[in-house]
């Protein structure tokens, strides 16, 4: 029935109004994403990326057209039924990385654990934020606040939010944006790693360096899409920081 | 630092309506205390406001009620269980080389029970000390010591209009009346030796009834306007040569003033804990712009709406619930503080703590509600991209 497709788009339009204008964002994209894959969503600004990314990760919903997201249609639900498919489905990791401040490490992984539906015990929550947080690199750092952790540090306490609640797809919207150089290659590695491990990974970026730790690149412009191809010259995190070490 | 410059609005304001009613309710059982102490079931007679001439004089003044008067209460009302005759004088009292200006009052025996007004030491004059009227009193506490100074007056000497009277007792101390005059400064001896020795005359000032259920009060009273009218032989459409107060109607006037008082200062603090309530509303709203990123994320990664709402309103609750508490702290220790260096009476039921409390917490829920539906009606994609 899905034959094999995690996420699927079907000819979705999105037109936001500003007073009497309609400016198109979306217009016309079918794609489909399978289980496993790591795609770039590339494109300059105002391409639709940003608009793509928010029906993707259900935070806004399409105005025509079709988006089938692990076999369910989830373009006509409300607010909160789209909130728990997110809660679920979906793990976001943000260009500023979005951590509450004055909160711990550990308790901003768990922070999706709170609204979700199974109810566990403090005890349990604390387990698994901080196995999570060990396997992005963070152990030991789990009482740190953000202000006490590094940018590459913080994303990757973001990145552990996302996979707290073992999400279907994780959708990064420039996770590189506000780092440098080196610290964008390791969480590059953490993605490739993550990637291996089986997990889908949907990356909005406007790097093409970025764009080469992906197994498929996803160019827009206009609201369509330009082209759609495997990344043929896949660069590989862990060789390119033992190269510049 | 914010949060408590908040609370404060609700502090005051809670700690204000806990101060003010304690002192309103204060000063009502206080007077409530003293109405009480003239006796269960009272009803007061006081001779003549106009004598036969037409000249008014006021209570007690004209002496238009009688011994007989009494007896025909006492016979012919049904419920009454005891009388008391009355009358009084200001008078020069003295023992050994001390002497005191007093109020000498002349009852019956069944008196200290109709004012529940034990003897601290000592017994009361009997009723056979009325019948023959001897010459013998009991003291108040402060006539006691003016005279005696710490000895006991009990069995000593008092001469009153140079005749020698014996003090079979002294009083329990009752303070203050509501008027501001001493109870405690005075002599009781029976109303028949006062009548023959002290005040002179034939006529009683008043007279002192006590009922023996609380619903035939209203009814003995109109047979005793009816009774006394009769014996004095006023035509109708003319004037009573006496009045007839129920303990119940002083105590009406008495608390009525202070009842207002309490509504006043109550309503004057509760203005107060509104303006906290605002306070706390625009500290709320500022506090979900600054937030709105967290609020996005909170979205993001699951919260439903409600799930917002609750969050926030429970900040709001809590803001106001701590203030709450710390407002009745402050308002326990400002009427405590108030009672030590004003001498003002007040009292802090459980009721109006707890009602200040509840006030409070639905403050924060009224004025939190606006700023939270705010939040939870916020549009994630807006609010993660807010800066």
């Amino acid at each position: 029935m899905n034959n094999g497709a995690l996420v699927r788009l079907i000819d979705v339009h999105k037109t936001y109004r500003t007073g009497e204008m309609e400016v198109p964002a979306v217009r016309g994209v079918s794609l489909e994403i399978k289980r496993g894959e790591f795609v770039a969503l590339m494109g300059a600004s105002g391409s639709g990326k940003s608009t793509l990314m928010n029906i993707l990760g259900c935070l806004d919903r399409p105005t025509t057209g079709h988006y089938v997201l692990d076999g369910a249609d989830v373009s006509g639900l409300d607010r909160d039924r789209l909130a728990d498919i997110r809660n679920r489905k979906i793990g976001f990791v943000f260009q500023n990385f979005n951590l509450l401040p004055r909160t711990s490490a550990r308790e901003n992984v768990e922070l999706p654990l709170v609204y979700s539906a199974q109810h566990l015990t403090n005890a349990q929550l604390r387990e698994r934020a901080d196995r999570v947080l060990a396997s992005v690199g963070l152990g030991g750092r789990e009482d740190h606040h953000p202000s006490q952790l590094s940018g590459g540090q913080q994303q990757r306490v973001a990145i552990a939010r996302a996979l707290i609640n073992d999400p279907e797809v994780v959708l990064a919207d420039e996770p590189t944006g506000n780092l440098d150089s080196r610290t964008s290659v390791e969480i590059m590695g953490i993605f490739q790693q993550l990637n291996e491990r089986g997990i889908t990974i949907v990356m909005v970026t406007h790097e093409q360096d970025i764009a080469g730790y992906a197994r498929r690149n996803v160019v827009m412009r206009d609201g369509i899409l330009l082209s759609d191809k495997a990344v043929t010259q896949r660069a590989v995190a862990e060789a390119e920081l033992s190269k510049r070490t | 630092m914010r949060s408590v410059l908040t609370a404060l609005g609700i502090i005051i304001g809670v700690g204000a309506v806990i101060a003010m009613v304690g002192i309103g309710n204060g000063a009502k059982a206080q007077v409530e205390a003293q109405i009480a102490s003239l006796g269960q079931n009272v009803i007061l007679i006081f001779s003549g406001s106009t004598t036969a001439s037409g000249i008014r004089t006021g209570w007690g003044g004209a002496g238009t009620l009688k011994i007989e008067d009494a007896e025909a209460i006492r016979r012919e009302i049904p419920g009454v269980v005891a009388v008391s005759e009355e009358v009084r004088s200001i008078t020069q009292v003295a023992a050994g080389n001390q002497n005191w200006s007093t109020q000498v009052l002349g009852e019956s025996a069944e008196y200290f029970d109709i004012r529940q007004w034990p003897l601290a030491d000592g017994a009361p004059f009997t009723p056979q000390d009325v019948r023959s009227a001897n010459k013998v009193c009991v003291v108040g506490r402060t006539t006691a010591t003016q005279i005696y100074g710490n000895e006991n007056p009990v069995g000593q000497i008092l001469r009153i209009k140079n005749v020698p009277f014996v003090i079979t007792g002294v009083l329990t101390p009752k303070g203050l009346s509501p008027q501001g005059v001493d109870q405690d400064d005075i002599v009781i001896m029976p109303y028949t030796s006062a009548m023959k020795r002290v005040v002179g005359g034939t006529t009683l000032r008043g007279m002192n009834v006590q009922i023996g259920d609380a619903t035939e009060m209203s009814a003995a009273q109109q047979q005793i306007i009816a009774l006394l009218r009769q014996r004095h032989n006023i035509r109708p459409g003319r004037d009573d040569d006496f009045t007839v107060r129920t303990q119940q109607e002083i105590a009406e006037t008495a608390t009525a003033a202070s009842k207002v008082m309490t509504l006043l200062l109550g309503a004057i603090a509760g203005v107060s804990l509104v303006v906290g309530g605002i306070g706390i509303m625009n500290i709320m709203l500022v506090s979900v712009t600054e937030r709105t990123r967290e609020i996005g994320v909170r979205m993001a990664v699951g919260a439903h709406g409600s799930d917002i709402l609750t969050q926030f309103l429970i900040e709001a609750v809590t803001l106001s619930s701590v203030g709450g508490v710390i407002g009745i702290i402050c308002g326990i220790g400002a009427s405590k503080i108030l009672s030590a260096y004003a001498h003002w009476p007040t009292l802090i039921s459980m009721s109006s703590i707890a009602i200040a409390f509840l006030f409070a917490a639905a403050v924060g829920i009224f004025f939190g509600f606006y700023p939270a539906r705010k939040a939870a009606a916020l549009d994630p994609i807006e609010a993660l991209r807010y800066e």
